[in-house]
């Protein structure tokens, strides 16, 4: 994967302060095309932070962000989607009071050709990509608050590819799911990919990342203690990356990496 | 989920209900809600007629109901949106009375008298209401910018509007009445003269109906093209019936309510028409603000289901971060809501000067309070992201059937103030009931 191909992404040296402490503190990731890049660390490392950034959740206070070698200013989530970035967040980010198809084009709506809501064509299309993601699901009329957890994540699921996306975060995108709805998302991804789109993969389970990565990178305290394409290290090595920020030889150290 | 398997998509799920009442809501998928509502309405109305002798359901007595209603129905349209998103307005009242003065000044001294239009110029009207709406809208979006983007609570700043608005409308005129109104503008506030008569009240059930029938067709048609399940094809039959029926109903009872005597024959002699022994009958139809509050009603349900605006208007109040990070600009539809929120009052306003023939610096005190309860007895949850317009409009109707009922009962106002508060507890604690055994 690591080749002269532009990357998708680049995200060089983001700091982000919140009330005097340095969440993100000069990291630098980046994403090539049809590339999945697993981003561990603990809860607070900086990781959802980073990444809010890149999806305009979050506004950086330093550094630069280019997409396809460009560079762009990300303000706020129209920003980000514009660019192709979709994102599906750790809180299940769905409107509850509506139903799935009000939720997958939330934002972007059908609408016929005198401004009014299509209901009936948004529904269509909706059954048609949950038949895909989830054939098993039939709870179209209903509110999205009476699905189950695994129902309500592959509604935001479907929301994030409906809309050819060419980049996608996903902020702990199993957290909530079973075992099944899990592999089916493993599954998905597997499929994204190789579609060419570009995946940042955020998860404090290494097993899942291990699984799904090509490349591994690492926060602590909010730097990059480094990187490491998944087949050159071990998950020993990494939970070390993880837990002390140790970086071994086959990986490369960023700045947060521990001197020795 | 394991026993929706088996169910095909494309069969309506009326089909496998036995019992004939669930099997007849779930196949025409009538609001249950909306439907006790007016069970609740149809237990007052028939209370308060036994209670009174036999003078709440009579024409007259409903068609003044439907008038008293207009204003404060036009109100909750809006106000049904401000508590969807999580927001509350109590200044609607405070800008009814300052949007009134306005208006009044404009039609009694700045149109014919500053910009010599001269009084009773056709355009008087339009120009007053037109100044109204601007001065309704402007207020709307001062008070929504300081909500959306300087982050006060919509609490605080419209408390602090319930304040400015009502010294406002008292510094226009230093607290002098304005009267009379415009003679055109007088329209707007019911009346023999500002009713259609029964030839267009007919007319108006026509279209109405005609309405009902291809919203019915068409959205069969869209099922269809869609291959979406089919409501059977009698529970669309029944539909029909109900809709046209209630429509007929209504324009009947309106009709039959005639113009009182003396401006019959006030009417007749100016006209040259002969009067009949048995008296003149003149029906009133259905009133000019009674009209202007269901088209504000279709307007506002049209804009909460059918567009954009209301769909972002109802995702934000289920989730406001998701709607943010749905890539929704959700400031400027809270402004957005707060303009819309202050032509409503405005229109609220003219209905009110209108009807009182004057516009006075205590015009629509309290309404804050009769709009907010409206809304929230017809289905509006303080939490957010749950009402209609419909039920809200029903809502109003059930407050001021309250109102009018007791008074016609000879019930003291004090006890009237009392029964009022009970009742909206009461309404409010049956739909927490009912939203529990829902869920």
């Amino acid at each position: 994967m690591l080749d002269a191909r532009t990357p998708l992404v680049e995200m060089n040296d983001i700091s982000i302060s919140f009330g005097g402490i340095r969440a993100v503190d000069r990291a630098s990731i980046d994403l090539f095309p049809g590339e999945v890049v697993g981003l561990l660390g603990h809860n607070g490392a900086g990781k959802s932070t980073l990444i809010k950034i890149l999806s305009g959740a979050y506004k950086r206070d330093a550094g630069s962000i280019r997409i396809n070698g460009e560079d762009v200013s990300i303000n706020n989530p129209r920003d980000a989607k514009a660019y192709g970035i979709e994102t599906i967040y750790q809180q299940l980010a769905v409107a509850d009071n509506v139903d799935a198809a009000a939720n997958l084009f939330l934002g972007r709506e059908i609408t016929t050709p005198i401004g009014t809501l299509d209901d009936a064509a948004m529904e269509s299309k909706a059954r048609e990509v949950m038949g895909r993601l989830n054939p098993n699901f039939r709870r179209f009329k209903e509110p999205v608050k009476a699905l189950s957890g695994g129902q309500r994540q592959s509604v935001a699921i479907a929301r994030a590819i409906l809309f050819n996306a060419r980049i996608l975060i996903m902020d702990e995108p199993t957290a909530a799911l079973g075992p099944q709805e899990t592999a089916q998302v493993g599954d998905l991804i597997k499929q994204l990919k190789s579609d060419g789109i570009g995946i940042f993969l955020i998860s404090h389970d290494i097993h899942d990342v291990f699984d799904l990565a090509d490349r591994l990178v690492v926060m602590k305290n909010g730097q990059v203690v480094g990187s490491a394409r998944t087949e050159d290290v071990t998950k020993d090595e990494v939970l070390g990356m993880i837990i002390l920020g140790k970086v071994p030889d086959g990986a490369t150290p960023g700045p947060g990496a521990i001197a020795g | 989920m394991a026993e929706q398997h088996a169910i095909p998509t494309n069969i309506h799920p009326s089909r496998f209900v036995q019992n004939p009442l669930q099997r007849f809501l779930m196949a025409t998928e009538l609001d249950t809600r909306l439907l006790g509502m007016i069970g609740a309405l149809a237990i007052i109305w028939i209370g308060f007629n036994i209670f009174s002798g036999g003078l709440f359901l009579t024409p007259r007595n409903l068609w003044n109901l439907s008038v008293q209603t207009a204003s404060v129905a036009v109100m909750v349209t809006g106000m049904v949106l401000v508590i969807v998103t999580r927001n509350i307005d109590l200044s609607v009242g405070s800008i009814l009375g300052v949007v009134g003065m306005v208006m009044g000044v404009m039609q009694t001294d700045i149109l014919p008298t500053q910009l010599g239009l001269g009084l009773g110029h056709p355009m008087i009207w339009v120009l007053s209401l037109a100044a109204g709406l601007v001065v309704g809208v402007g207020i709307g979006a001062l008070q929504g910018t300081i909500i959306a983007y300087l982050r006060v609570p919509a609490f605080i700043v419209t408390l602090g509007g319930y304040l400015v608005w009502r010294g406002a409308a008292w510094w226009v005129t230093m607290g002098r009445t304005v009267a009379p109104m415009d003679p055109t503008f007088q329209l707007m506030g019911g009346g023999p003269a500002g009713s259609v008569g029964a030839l267009w009240s007919w007319i108006v059930a026509v279209i109405a109906c005609a309405a009902i029938l291809i919203g019915l067709y068409w959205g069969r048609r869209q099922r269809l093209r869609f291959n979406f399940p089919l409501r059977p094809i009698w529970a669309e039959a029944a539909l029909a019936v109900i809709g046209c029926g209630v429509t007929i109903a209504a324009v009947m009872v309106a009709n039959a309510y005639p113009w009182p005597v003396r401006i019959a024959e006030r009417y007749a002699e100016a006209n040259g028409i002969a009067v009949p022994e048995t008296g003149l009958f003149i029906s009133h139809g259905i009133a000019i603000p009674v009209l202007i509050a269901l088209g504000v009603g279709v307007v506002m349900t049209f804009v909460a289901t059918r567009t954009r605006f209301g769909r972002y208007v109802f995702a934000m109040g289920g989730n406001p971060e998701a709607a943010e990070l749905a890539g929704i600009n959700t400031r400027w539809v809270t402004v957005k809501i707060f303009m819309l929120m202050g032509a409503l009052c405005a229109i609220a306003a003219a209905i009110s000067t209108a009807r009182l023939n004057a516009a006075t610096n205590a015009l629509g005190t309290l309404d804050e309070l009769y709009v907010i309860a409206a809304a929230v007895i017809g289905g509006t949850s303080l939490a957010g992201g749950v009402g209609t317009i419909a039920g809200a409009l029903l809502g109003a109707l059930v407050m001021q059937s309250l109102q009018s009922g007791m008074v016609l009962m000879g019930l003291d106002s004090p006890l009237q103030s009392i029964v009022v508060g009970a009742v909206l507890v009461f309404a409010v604690w049956l739909d927490t009931l009912y939203r529990r055994n829902k869920h």
